[in-house]
């Protein structure tokens, strides 16, 4: 039988019961998506797949419960996919009961608005914003919730909470909104939107703890698992499901990999890893020597690579 | 773990970068894919050191100029802390940015050239963190090794400091000095060889001593009600939640509350956060509340304990810090926002403004240009319900909206 002397033994279990668990970075995600909800129209959460839009989902669902997610979730979909990232996508978003909106580059490119990249650096990791800014008119979207974190590129370092683009999708990185305090300054005209970043001011290592944490479901990609791949400018391309570009001279091979961010897969490239439980891989990251950018070859164009793509509306 | 948020101040040249790179380095938290591309990018400048500047200018304007234009938030951390630091600049925004960056931190570290001393600008930045009642200010000396890491020349600059620090406002600010090179490494995250004459903390020994708690500012209870939770389900037909943030202090199950403006008295009677119930909603806390009694409750309307209002007013003066490039008039309008309740505001008169080097005041004053500080007066269409900044960090703050623009113009700390 329980137990107030077991309580009074134990102050710090109590204590637990008593109050929700001290993470500063979560209560702000959350206070951030209501002020979305509040403040805006239309919103929508822009939904990848990854593991940083599941972390966004999350935080929504605990913001509103035990009502629904008040917005839908949207997915540009660059027909280049991890097969298990749509499969998790598609449950994910029943078991929540939210609506999804795909909408496709494949599309983009068929009505002749975007070409497709040819060579060995192929990828339609640039032609998503054209698609994006597309979605964003058709259903006059003011504001776009995506899972973007100021330490993951330096670009993103200068962003914005609530950061406001123009008619055209473009942002003025030199003639941004002071953000002061918790106050979140939505007010835009017609024709713009709101991107809001409410993990801005996550590391990578605070969004696996808190996936750790929470027991929250990632799609199997993220865990160690044997891959045909190949060798290029030191880094593993997958050569399976024919997506990304191979030369006759680069040769396949099986190993243990995993993905560490989970792009268009004509740019995600996998890192060797043998972690294949989420404490494994919590435990990786806390050891990386790399950046979770470094395998991503779309910031590898160039020093600028991320603020030209964020200036045209990229994410 | 727990997150400590620090701004940094210092002018043009200082090191600022120079030190949050070498904050980065010896923690160890620059991977080898950014290092290897800052050792690729110094070699291509020509330096002979790395530039860790390169790390944090996140722009290309700021790489071209070797400049930092706007605020950048840099991330590490240690087994004990996780650090957010905010770089704020120093150029022709300076006061808006590190207003910015102050508002947000719990801690600023200053910095003063050795060779130069406490300059106008040292002056500068002193205020501005005093002003924002920023808890915990550490004066970091740097280039100690272009002044032979001498004593005397340490001791005549926090000599000096002291001088400004008699002229404060908010006494309970904590000093800390510390002589550092941020280049060499001295002082910054090991203990230097070069200054036995010291025999205080490192930079980083120091942040890692500080206590989350006690650099907090603490306050009453206030809880501004962001967004009403109605799910309309079947298994909760009658629900009415309110959500949002506890500011300043905690509420509990069974606390007496009113709800302004309307002054209706209700009792909690849960906490909810996402799918439990808590006894208490701590300080800082994003949680939803439910009251015994079915009162009127919208966005705007805040919850506050029964005996412990906050002023409920339609007018007030405060210290504004104004950042836009229109200036801002004696009687012009504009869109205050407060906490997360929007109002139309007007400037009934400017009392004084802060002369530039704060030095004094200037009265008679009928404009303010983007980065003066001043006295005003302002007039709203409704009432809002406000604290003393001194007395509630939270509540006792606002943002001025240009409405033409819908721009951030300036912000406010009400007297």
């Amino acid at each position: 039988m329980s137990t107030l002397l077991e309580e009074i033994q134990k102050p710090e279990l109590l204590d637990l019961e008593k109050r929700p668990k001290a993470n500063a970075l979560e209560h702000e995600a959350i206070y951030i998506m209501r002020e979305v909800a509040a403040q805006f129209e239309k919103p929508v959460l822009l939904f990848s797949g990854g593991k940083d839009s599941i972390t966004l989902v999350r935080l929504a669902q605990k913001a509103f419960w035990p009502a629904k997610i008040p917005f839908p979730l949207m997915h540009i979909d660059t027909g280049h996919n991890f097969p298990e990232t749509i499969e998790f996508r598609d449950k994910l978003v029943e078991e929540l009961g939210v609506e999804l909106i795909v909408r496709n580059v494949q599309d983009s490119i068929d009505q002749g608005k975007v070409v497709e990249e040819t060579g060995k650096y192929s990828s339609r990791n640039m032609l998503q914003t054209t698609t994006l800014l597309d979605a964003i008119e058709e259903f006059k979207f003011d504001a776009c919730i995506g899972g973007a974190r100021r330490d993951e590129e330096k670009a993103r370092a200068k962003e914005r909470i609530f950061s406001v683009r123009d008619d055209f999708g473009q942002w003025d990185e030199k003639n941004q909104r002071p953000e002061l305090f918790d106050m979140l300054n939505g007010e835009i005209e017609m024709g713009q939107n709101v991107r809001v970043f409410p993990i801005s001011n996550w590391t990578e290592l605070d969004v696996w703890s808190y996936i750790e944490k929470e027991n929250i479901e990632i799609p199997s990609i993220y865990f160690a698992h044997k891959r045909n791949i190949f060798l290029r400018d030191g880094l593993i391309w997958s050569a399976e499901d024919g997506v990304v570009f191979r030369a006759d001279d680069e040769v396949v091979e099986e190993r243990m990999v995993r993905f560490r961010t989970v792009g268009d897969m004509s740019c995600t490239a996998a890192v060797a890893s043998h972690a294949d439980t989420i404490e494994k891989v919590v435990a990786e990251i806390r050891e990386s020597k790399i950046s979770e950018r470094g395998a991503r070859i779309d910031d590898k164009r160039s020093e600028a690579a991320m603020e030209k793509r964020k200036q045209q509306g990229y994410f | 773990m727990e997150v400590l948020k620090i701004a940094t101040a210092g002018s043009v040249d200082d090191g600022k970068s120079t030190l949050i790179g070498r904050l980065l380095y010896d923690t160890k938290s620059l991977t080898d894919d950014k290092l290897e591309a800052i050792e690729k990018t110094s070699k291509q400048k020509g330096y002979d050191y790395l530039d860790f500047s390169l790390a944090t200018d996140g722009l290309v304007a700021e790489r071209e100029q070797g400049i930092t234009i706007d605020v950048a938030h840099i991330y590490f951390s240690t087994a004990k802390k996780s650090y957010i630091i905010a770089d704020t600049p120093g150029h022709v925004e300076y006061t808006r940015n590190m207003v910015t960056g102050a508002s947000t931190s719990q801690t600023a570290i200053i910095l003063i050239d050795a060779r130069k001393g406490v300059i106008e600008q040292t002056n500068r930045h002193f205020f501005i963190n005093n002003l924002l009642r920023v808890k915990e200010v550490i004066v970091a000396v740097n280039k100690m090794d272009l002044v032979d890491f001498s004593e005397e020349k340490y001791n005549a600059i926090k000599a000096d400091f002291e001088q400004l620090m008699s002229k404060r406002d908010y006494a309970g600010q904590k000093i800390t000095f510390i002589p550092v090179s941020a280049l060499k490494g001295d002082n910054v995250v090991e203990k230097s060889k070069n200054t036995p004459w010291y025999d205080g903390e490192t930079i980083l020994e120091h942040l890692e001593s500080l206590d989350l708690a006690a650099v907090s500012n603490v306050g009453t209870p206030r809880f501004p009600v962001q967004y009403v939770v109605r799910p309309k389900t079947e298994d909760f037909h009658d629900f009415r939640g309110f959500a949002g943030k506890v500011y300043g202090g905690e509420l509990n199950v069974g606390d007496e509350v009113v709800v302004l403006p309307s002054m209706t008295r209700s009792k909690i009677k849960n906490i909810y956060f996402y799918d439990k119930e808590y006894q208490t909603a701590p300080r800082r806390s994003s949680v939803t509340i439910t009251l015994e009694d079915e009162v009127n409750v919208s966005r705007g309307d805040m919850l506050v304990k029964a005996g412990d209002l906050p002023t409920i007013d339609k007018q007030l003066t405060a210290t504004i810090s104004w950042m836009d490039s229109d200036n801002l008039t004696t009687g012009g309008k504009y869109v205050v926002q407060h906490g997360i309740n929007k109002v139309l505001a007007k400037v009934d008169a400017i009392e004084h403004k802060i002369h530039p080097d704060y030095s004094g005041i200037e009265e008679n004053v009928s404009t303010l240009q983007m980065n003066d500080i001043a006295k005003v007066r302002l007039k709203f269409n409704k009432p809002i319900f406000y604290d003393r900044f001194k007395d509630h960090r939270t509540n006792g703050s606002f943002i001025i909206i240009d409405s033409r623009t819908n721009t951030t113009a300036g912000v406010g700390f009400i007297n």
